[in-house]
């Protein structure tokens, strides 16, 4: 045993095993969620069912069965179940009936003896709305200003066509709603702000009243004629619907006005599916949010978390190696410094929800009120800067991420080889030149890493942010078509807050659960991307130093 | 010590006996000579240690001079207060005075960078920059400000050919300077130095990291350097001193012990000190 222990052997298993451990988490993490919410794109099946009630009455259901489980049957039985049978445990499934303005819930859970077999009818039809979520029913007839155009087995192609049409109007409707009169009222709200500034500047005389006065007329106008436009456009797409009958035996009209896909998922093929697939997957990760955000895409998300982190990284680069810098090769050794770089590596330590409160304190209200006061006078009393936005939230995770730049670029520092300074300062280079020409291109790889480690922190820090600019659904995107472009005082949608709201605040957690989960999984890959970026970048500078080790 | 006793039993390309062959025919005196390097009572002292104590000694012009002394003498200590390269060191004091032509090199109006453009150094174990051949050399230019294209060029392929490495790097000189060979290196660093077209050229123990055939072939490049710089070269290796220096400096424990041409410093020591250390008693 000694002999054993003597070998070394243990220390090999037992290092190995922790790589191991670690190992597994990890693809446990990445596995779970990639598993939950990849599936999730995949066209469920839709099963018929019927249900037999305590009183014997029986009642068609009509839904896909998203997740079943093993419960003990006298939980069930005092929960009011009438099982028949005596084994202890049995089955009981989650199906997502739809149709919440029909029947009133969404997600229900049956126990399985009281189902009689699960069919899957090829003509169930799955309707995916803006609106209510989903809806599922046999397909009756698709109508025309409520006049019938097509039934039966002539309905589904006819259909097709016009959830087409209608999906293209509604494209339509959406980009004119969006910027045409979107850009109106940037016109109406910039007018509104010279004309204030001049009135505080008391330069509003009678030519800036009649010229301002002019163009918003002309603004209003344009105005007036894409409403007329839109009416056009709203009354086009409210034309057709479809018919169909729910579960209930009831037939109910769906406008295709509100529909955004219709598809029989029980009739598709692997090939179809798989196109069905991508095409949702894409569309989840380019499309906006709907219905409290528990639909849809999350493209605002994606793009607020990756501007910020670049933005974080453009603010905390200079500031952290600068520091590093100062300490590293002009501060000396004396206590004050030494107690500098205790409280430097302390501060990686803080709760980042207190950064959050000093960014809000000090930035938001302090930094962006002054601003306001000083250059946005005219919008008051609506804040510009001074209100939380992208740019008071990068900063926060600056300073947050400031600790680990600054001691990963110090020990970059330390670690350039004292012959090459004296070799460059032989040469009569200043000291000043020396940084510039010699140490700080040595060092960059270092501070790489701490870029590297920063962004890994940034990307997935979500508490402070919700203090200094996150917000559920942002009308904005902080980078637009409208002068200055980069529009750094909006706020944002980041994905770390957009799984907790749609996990935890939304009001349909069953329909979002899924939700969760890929939006977990994409922010993971925003995360190793952003890494691999500044990774490769690295790998790259340090390629040209590769020799140096022996100095 | 170590480092004295490898490259002592080091095979070179000349023994003892052929070199100091040599010196027989060689003559010269250095009060005859134009003065380069002088320094008067130079007393030098880390934090409270004394590294150099009240040393004088004048380095004439366009010779190689050479310093030996056991490890710890304070040989490099005083290669290196001829290019101030001692200010780094944060508890370095000196007192006494440093000229180079006639000029007090610690005066507070001399600009220490201007100096070191006119007292190149190269140092103990070869320190290319991690940038190309041709950077490398033209680093010292470019801190200058020198920035057209046609000079740097000149420039460059006059310094390494100078250091005699043109012909081994001239098809590449935008690899890396790291990835030549020790010896290439070495003198990669002399055309750095020469380059500047310096006035001295100082040398800390350039052969200590190469293997005997660099080590020659860097030798051969000194002999022939000496005719348009002012050379001072600390080293371990006796023979080397021997081989390459027209006068040898003895400095045991900070003191300069004795100070003569080549000559007459290994044929003839004056002091009883040099004659036991030439002759392997001590050190």
């Amino acid at each position: 045993m000694k002999e054993w222990f003597k070998s070394g052997t243990p220390w090999v298993w037992g290092t190995a095993g922790g790589l191991a451990v670690a190992l597994v988490l990890v693809f446990g993490v990445l596995w779970l969620t990639a598993a939950r919410g990849l599936t999730y794109f995949w066209p469920a099946q839709v099963a018929e069912t019927t249900f037999i009630e305590k009183d014997g009455s029986k009642i068609r259901l009509i839904g896909e069965v998203r997740e079943h489980e093993e419960v003990s049957v006298r939980s069930l039985v005092e929960s009011g179940f009438n099982i028949p049978g005596d084994e202890k445990f049995t089955t009981r499934y989650l199906l997502k009936l739809g149709n919440r303005d029909v029947s009133g819930f969404d997600f229900k859970w049956y126990p399985a003896p009281l189902l009689t077999e699960l069919t899957y009818p090829k003509d169930l039809l799955t309707v995916e709305r803006r609106e209510w979520g989903n809806f599922y029913g046999h397909l009756k007839a698709v109508k025309e200003n409520g006049n019938v155009v097509a039934e039966g087995e002539a309905a589904m192609p006819e259909l097709e066509k016009r959830v087409a049409r209608a999906r293209q109007l509604f494209d339509e409707i959406f980009r004119t709603e969006k910027q045409d009169i979107g850009d109106v009222n940037y016109t109406l709200e910039q007018l509104r702000l010279k004309e204030r500034k001049l009135q505080l500047e008391g330069k509003f005389d009678e030519a800036a009243k009649q010229s301002i006065e002019s163009q918003r007329m002309a603004a209003n106008g344009k105005f007036a004629e894409i409403q007329l436009r839109l009416e056009k456009l709203r009354a086009e797409i409210g034309r057709d619907s479809l018919s169909a009958e729910v579960m209930d035996g009831r037939v109910v009209d769906v406008p295709l006005a509100k529909v955004s896909e219709v598809y029989r998922a029980n009739a598709m093929h692997l090939g179809d599916k798989l196109g069905f697939y991508f095409r949702k997957l894409y569309a989840f990760g380019t499309e906006d949010p709907r219905e409290a955000n528990t639909e849809g895409g999350i493209f605002p998300a994606i793009f607020g978390t990756v501007m910020m982190v670049i933005l974080m990284s453009i603010l905390v680069m200079p500031l952290g190696v600068m520091a590093a810098v100062y300490m590293r090769e002009y501060a000396g050794h004396g206590p004050l410094i030494r107690v500098i770089r205790i409280a430097v590596n302390n501060l990686a330590g803080v709760p980042s929800i207190v950064y959050g409160v000093f960014g809000l304190g000090f930035f938001v209200y302090f930094l962006g009120g002054n601003i306001d006061e000083l250059f946005f006078r005219e919008a008051l009393p609506a804040p510009t800067f001074g209100s939380p936005g992208i740019l008071w939230a990068s900063l926060t995770l600056a300073i947050l991420t400031l600790p680990v730049v600054i001691v990963a670029t110090e020990e970059g520092l330390a670690r350039v080889p004292q012959s090459l300074r004296a070799g460059s300062l032989a040469l009569g280079a200043t000291k000043a030149e020396t940084l510039w020409r010699t140490v700080l291109p040595i060092a960059s790889p270092a501070m790489m890493t701490g870029l590297i480690l920063a962004v890994a922190r940034a990307a997935g820090e979500t508490a402070p942010l919700m203090l200094v600019g996150v917000v559920k659904l942002a009308p904005n995107l902080p980078l637009d078509g409208h002068f200055p472009y980069f529009h750094l005082e909006r706020q944002f949608m980041h994905l770390g807050f957009h799984i907790y709201d749609v996990g935890f605040q939304s009001p349909n957690v069953e329909a979002a659960r899924p939700l969760v989960y890929a939006t977990a999984f994409l922010l993971v890959l925003v995360i190793v991307a952003l890494n691999l970026a500044a990774v490769s970048l690295r790998n790259r500078l340090r390629e040209n130093y590769r020799g140096l080790e022996g100095m | 010590m170590t480092n004295m006793n490898t490259t002592s039993t080091k095979p070179t390309a000349m023994n003892m006996g052929a070199a100091l062959e040599r010196l027989q025919g060689s003559t010269g005196d250095a009060s005859d000579m134009p003065t380069c390097l002088e320094t008067k009572n130079l007393n030098l002292y880390y934090g409270a240690t004394q590294a150099l104590m009240d040393v004088s000694v004048q380095i004439p012009k366009l010779s190689v001079t050479a310093f030996i002394g056991p490890s710890g003498c304070g040989k490099s200590t005083l290669l290196r207060c001829f290019n101030r390269m001692n200010d780094l060191v944060d508890n370095c004091r000196i007192e006494g005075k440093v000229t180079l032509d006639d000029d007090d090199i610690y005066h507070p109006s001399v600009k220490v960078a201007l100096l070191r453009r006119r007292v190149g150094m190269v140092f103990q174990k070869p320190n290319p920059f991690p940038k190309s051949i041709f950077e490398n050399v033209a680093y010292g230019l470019r801190i200058m400000g020198v920035k057209d294209k046609r000079t740097l060029t000149e420039t460059v392929e006059r310094a390494l050919r100078g250091a005699a490495l043109w012909d081994e790097v001239k098809d590449r000189l935008d690899t890396n300077g790291l990835s030549l060979s020790g010896g290439q290196q070495q003198r990669l660093v002399i055309a750095r130095a020469i380059a500047l077209e310096p006035e001295v050229l100082l040398l800390d123990e350039p052969c200590s990291a190469l293997d005997p055939i660099a080590t020659a072939k860097v030798e051969e490049l000194l002999v022939e350097l000496k005719n348009r710089y002012t050379i001072v070269i600390v080293t371990h290796n006796m023979q080397q001193a021997a081989r390459v220096s027209d006068f040898t400096a003895f400095m045991h424990l900070g003191e300069m012990v004795e100070f003569a041409d080549t000559n007459t410093l290994f044929l003839q020591p004056k002091m009883e000190r040099t004659s036991d250390y030439i002759t392997g008693r001590f050190g």
